[in-house]
């Protein structure tokens, strides 16, 4: 089966979804997203869907549970990218992303990412080519 | 008038869905949120054939009425039918492991909803959206 590539970028992951993700797909991504978090002792997992056409209860929920595993892992988690019609649309499905911080685009998340950090005091190592 | 059927019995099916309703959508000239609604709802319901109703297919068509165009969708399935429609519909009600979401979701994403299921008759799910 395919999977979704994360890629490694300083003490965060980054995972784009460039495909319209069937549910097993999703569910793996849900999977590796976890073991690699753990693998290199990940602080930050960013998700860029602005690929994504549509996010449905199933996509959302995956993303939901995304981050609250990494919270417990001791991650944050940022969406990015987040189309409006489809923020529109998941609205009046009736989907709340809890736990979910979203951005408006890659640079913004890392960017986040990187306050939160901070802002814990977990990221000492990242202050010289971090939030200055 | 267009129309497609897609065959519904595995989770690519329900990705092929999205992508024929998305382009049945572009042609009936929805704009870009009546085509995203419709399509987060068609995948919901499409889920819901194959997770509940152990597969079926799904109906595509433009339709128009006077002045007005849309998409209509169809989802039948063999499946064991629902016996509490109210209920099904309730946000946050699921029989699996889902969110609950689909069918209440689907039905405010949308113009028209309607379902006809009984137990041991199989569902059908109809819905549009229009322009
Ligand atoms: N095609 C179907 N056949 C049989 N039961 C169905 C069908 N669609 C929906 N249901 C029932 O309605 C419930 C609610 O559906 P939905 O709102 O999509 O929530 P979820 O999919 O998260 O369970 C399902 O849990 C299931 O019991
Ligand atoms: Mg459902």
């Amino acid at each position: 089966m395919d999977r979704i590539p994360i890629l490694k970028l300083g003490e965060a992951l980054l995972v784009t979804i460039q495909v319209d993700m069937h549910d097993r797909l999703a569910m793996a991504l849900e999977e590796d997203l976890t073991t690699r978090i753990v693998d290199v002792a990940a602080k930050g997992v960013l998700i860029d869907i602005s690929a994504l056409e549509i996010v449905d209860s199933f996509i959302g929920r995956t993303l939901a549970n995304i981050a609250m595993i990494a919270k417990v892992l001791d991650a944050v988690t940022v969406v990015v990218g987040m189309r409006p019609a489809v923020a529109i649309t998941l609205v009046e499905l009736g989907l709340s992303l809890p736990g979910v911080r979203t951005a408006l685009n890659a640079e913004r998340g890392m960017a986040m990412i990187r306050s939160l950090l901070d802002a814990e005091g977990m990221a000492p190592g990242e202050e010289a080519e971090g939030a200055a | 008038m267009p129309r497609s059927t897609v065959r519904i019995q595995s989770g690519e099916d329900v990705v092929r869905v999205r992508q024929e309703v998305r382009r049945i959508a572009i042609e009936a000239g929805l704009g870009l949120v009546d085509q995203t609604k419709i399509v987060t709802a068609a995948s919901e319901l499409a889920r819901n054939t194959l997770d509940y109703g152990k597969g079926g297919e799904a109906a595509i068509e433009i339709v128009q009425a006077g002045p007005r165009r849309g998409v209509r969708i169809v989802f039948e399935d063999n499946g064991p039918g629902i016996a509490d429609i109210e209920l099904a519909l309730k946000d946050g009600y699921s029989s699996g492991k889902g969110m609950g979401l689909g069918l209440g979701g689907a039905k405010r994403l949308c113009n028209e909803f309607a379902i006809e299921s009984a137990p041991g008759q199989g569902t059908r799910v109809t819905v549009a959206r229009w322009k």
